[in-house]
């Protein structure tokens, strides 16, 4: 039997139509300008582009040559934020789920550090100065920039991991309860194993949120400009101020008179470039195990 | 069943979840060797009674225990190994539950836990249990696939195996035969049988004529108060010592 | 308790583990608690050093806390008459939040509800990926831009002699808003459970008519949830604003006007202020203010969360 196309239901499929035409646009609105402007800076980047840009340390007051030092500034930060944060945040988020009561406090806890999230960018750094740079006299230094991204990484990476964890049903827990296996044993042996992808895809996008922030390392350790000879792979110590990508990238854009056209756009790209595959490999890996999923 | 030997003694249990009181302060004891059915319509208290014997009440921040328990001779509230205690009880929740491990570690996992490590302790291990769960000769093959892969049936049975891979003294399941078919649920009330000359059991069923066909003794279980504890023939013979009795064990209500 | 084929097994309840194995899993159970103690006091941490640092000031006689929060005039390094009022400032932060929400809630929740009901799952999926990989973009990327493309735009289009401006900014942020609104709403339609569609469906309604009558009215929490989280970024966004918004700190007259928020205020002045100084503490004050107020809105935005949640 088939229903006649009387002129309401051709109404009604217009306005449909039209619906999802307008709701589709709006979703479009967010992607074209996207790619417009990606598009853009790296048309204005490209006489930059290239190893040389990668590899050389910048010359004639900033308006011209490479990056290098930026690059490796931000790969000390990122790493030593990593090497403090990830542990601390995934044993904090193994606590808070599997050990701690649920009682008053500990929701409150939660609920702190789940809102710590929000907390705006110069806020970490103001706390970083205040508490590493002076409060611990570690002055201006790599260390204090990458204490204070581990901080400001820590309540996202206790949140995902928390997430990742409360993914495993809780039948698995009682069961090895049964048995007699202590919590760490069932934690070892079912809970870690099966929430790990989760875990790793949260520090991994904490990484790359650590690699683009600006405001927490450039008032605790990262400079306008230091020396560094071209070709030093590890340019700098824990004690010393460093170059960083992202307020490389503000340097130039803001600072430099008469820098060279394509040179802050280039920067931007990198960085841009850096981040987007840090994120897509984790979104990758998050793809990818989930057709693992062994439940 | 020759010894009149006590395995499991409780005296005035009672068990609260935060203001609510879920047990009443009940007493019984269940001898050894034998199968004690316990009996009652839902949210009785039941599942309550066993995650009191192995203590996994420890678990729910909000449960208050108190009362005496003891189990093989030992005070389960004041023990001082919570984990070999809990190990000398096998339990079978409802739902069939398989570890996301292989089917291996899957019984491996409760001796690993105690300390055995190497594959000539644990192969002898894995084999007989699976044997006396009744699932050998199904998964004999692929004992390194995933134990999650399997039917309900065959996980239940594998949660029996899991049970018995500690060599409790006894065996507590928990209306196991709700998610499986009734033919698994047949193989199982066989494996039971077997299992009973060596271990005691207290099985918590709703299903009346279970009881009736596997205990020895059953009790009645009404809304966190014993009704009536008594052999099974009296329970079932129509007049027993109450009349609620009566009227369940029939299907009045329940 | 063995059947005849297989050997008799040594007791398993009855064997002990070895001595390192009990005191190794003491030692990490140990660290882990340790680990969560520590993630709670360095919650406490951040609040406790910024006020710490700013505490100093609030005893001062020069120092009114009127003053601070509802002043407009701010001249922290003035010789002679040193002022510090913040509420030019905080229009600075409202006024771009403001019209960054104005432009991101109609896209977001638009694209939300293109995402929820509209498209196949393989479009969906490949916009999921598009619009995670845009929250991900970082906000000095944004400020630059906002510095450089946004503000030929805004000089092409308007013809403001000054591209960085409260137009520029409220862009910028709104492209920055969006993805959360975006996946946030996702979330708050996709709870919405299909009986709600299937009767709407039964009775004859078109999708939109079911978007526009039961669903945004079922997912009015999380949707407003979606929104205040929005707003919590936009507020406490630093160099996207800094670099995108200009340099004048007064209450803008037009949105073509520069304005500055307090977040890149801060961002803008705490290189140049002596530590310890005046100014330095009136920064971290401001710190702490902007601290409470991104804190509450979160806040707000989980509690509204959690309510949908226990439904």
């Amino acid at each position: 039997m088939r229903f006649a196309r009387t002129p309401q239901v051709a109404r009604k499929e217009l306005a449909e139509a039209v619906a999802k035409g307008v709701f589709a646009l709006m979703a479009a609105a967010m992607v074209v300008p996207l790619v417009l402007i990606v598009g853009y800076l790296v048309y204005l980047a490209w006489p930059s582009l290239g190893w040389e840009f990668l590899v050389d340390v910048p010359r004639k007051g900033m308006t011209d040559g490479g990056i290098w030092p930026a690059f490796a500034g931000t790969l000390y930060l990122v790493g030593i934020s990593l090497l403090v944060s990830a542990p601390i945040g995934v044993m904090a988020a193994v606590y808070l789920n599997e050990y701690a009561k649920d009682n008053w406090f500990n929701r409150v806890v939660n609920l702190a550090v789940i809102n710590l999230a929000g907390v705006p960018s110069i806020v970490h750094a103001l706390f970083g100065l205040g508490a590493f740079v002076y409060a611990a006299r570690l002055g201006y230094s790599i260390l204090s920039a990458a204490l204070t991204l581990a901080i400001m990484t820590l309540p996202v990476i206790i949140a995902s991991t928390r997430e990742a964890l409360a993914s495993v049903p809780m039948t698995f827990r009682e069961a090895c309860w049964n048995v007699g296996a202590t919590r760490w044993q069932t934690i070892r042996a079912v809970v870690l194993p099966n929430s790990i992808s989760g875990i790793l895809t949260g520090v991994i996008l904490q990484v790359s949120r650590a690699a683009g922030e600006t405001a927490p390392v450039m008032f605790t350790g990262a400079v306008f400009f230091k020396f560094v000879e071209r070709g030093e792979i590890f340019p700098y110590g824990i004690h010393e101020q460093c170059m960083a990508l992202s307020m490389h990238l503000y340097t130039l854009a803001t600072q430099v008179p008469n820098v060279r056209e394509s040179l802050p756009y280039a920067t931007a790209v990198v960085l841009l470039g850096a981040v987007l595959l840090v994120n897509a490999a984790a979104i990758a890996l998050r793809v990818w195990l989930r057709g693992r999923k062994k439940w | 069943m020759t010894a009149f030997a006590k395995e499991i003694e409780v005296r005035g249990l009672r068990l609260a979840y935060g203001s609510k009181e879920v047990l009443h302060g009940i007493t019984f004891d269940v001898y050894r060797n034998e199968i004690l059915a316990v009996i009652g319509p839902a949210q009785s208290g039941k599942t309550s009674i066993l995650r009191c014997l192995n203590r996994t009440t420890d678990f729910t921040a909000s449960a208050t225990v108190s009362g005496t328990i003891r189990v093989a001779g030992e005070d389960v509230q004041g023990t001082k190994d919570i984990f070999a205690l809990r190990r000398k009880i096998g339990m079978v929740a409802p739902l069939p539950t398989g570890l996301p491990l292989t089917i291996y570690d899957n019984v491996a996992f409760a001796p690993r836990c105690s300390g055995l490590t190497r594959r000539a302790d644990l192969d002898p291990i894995v084999e007989c249990c699976l044997r006396q769960a009744a699932l050998w000769d199904e998964v004999k093959d692929r004992l390194e696939s995933l134990g999650t892969a399997l039917s309900g049936g065959q996980q239940q049975r594998l949660t029996i195996a899991r049970a018995l891979s500690h060599q409790p003294e006894i065996l507590c399941l928990d209306e196991f035969s709700i998610a499986i078919d009734p033919v698994t649920t047949m193989r199982i009330e066989d494996v039971l049988k077997e299992l009973r000359q060596a271990i005691t059991i207290v099985l918590v069923t709703n299903l009346t004529h279970q009881a009736r066909r596997l205990s020895d003794r059953t009790m009645f279980l009404w809304d966190g108060e014993i009704v009536e504890i008594d052999r099974t023939e009296v329970i079932f013979s129509g007049s027993p010592k109450s009349e609620r009795t009566r009227d369940y064990v029939s299907g009045v209500f329940g | 308790m063995s059947p005849e084929n297989a050997p008799d097994p040594a007791p398993v309840h009855r064997h002990q583990r070895p001595r390192w194995a009990l005191l190794g899993e003491r030692a990490i159970e140990a660290l882990i608690r340790a680990s969560g103690v520590s993630a709670i006091l360095f919650v406490a941490a951040i609040f406790f050093f910024v006020l710490r640092e700013a505490a100093p000031v609030l005893v001062r006689d020069e120092f009114s806390l009127g003053q601070f929060l509802f002043s407009t005039e701010w001249y922290p390094t003035s010789a002679n008459h040193v002022r510090y009022g913040t509420l030019a400032l905080t229009v600075g932060t409202l006024s771009v939040t403001a019209l960054a929400m104005a432009l991101a809630v109609p896209f977001g929740l638009g694209a939300a509800i293109y995402l929820s009901e509209f498209c196949s799952s393989r479009v969906r999926e490949t916009l999921k990926v598009v619009i995670e990989l845009l929250s991900a973009i970082p906000s000095v990327v944004w400020g630059f831009v906002g510095l450089t493309v946004m503000s030929r735009l805004i000089v092409k289009l308007t013809g403001a002699p000054v591209g960085v401006n409260m137009l520029n900014g409220g862009i910028i942020l709104a492209l920055m808003s969006v993805p959360v609104i975006v996946s946030i709403g996702e979330d708050a339609l996709k709870a919405v459970p299909d009986s709600y569609r299937e009767a709407g469906l039964a009775l004859g309604a078109t999708r939109w008519q079911l978007v526009y009558r039961v669903l945004l009215p079922a997912a009015r929490n999380g949707l407003l949830a979606a929104v205040l989280l929005g707003v919590g970024r936009a507020v406490g966004e630093t160099m996207a604003v800094l670099m995108a918004t200009g340099h004048a700190v007064h209450i803008p007259g037009s949105i073509l006007d520069s304005v500055r928020t307090l977040t890149a205020n801060i961002a803008a002045e705490l290189g140049e202020a002596p530590a310890g100084s005046d100014h330095y503490r009136v920064l971290f004050l401001t710190g702490t203010l902007l601290f409470l107020i991104t804190f509450a809105v979160n806040l707000t935005a989980d509690f509204v969360v959690r309510g949908i949640r226990r439904k």
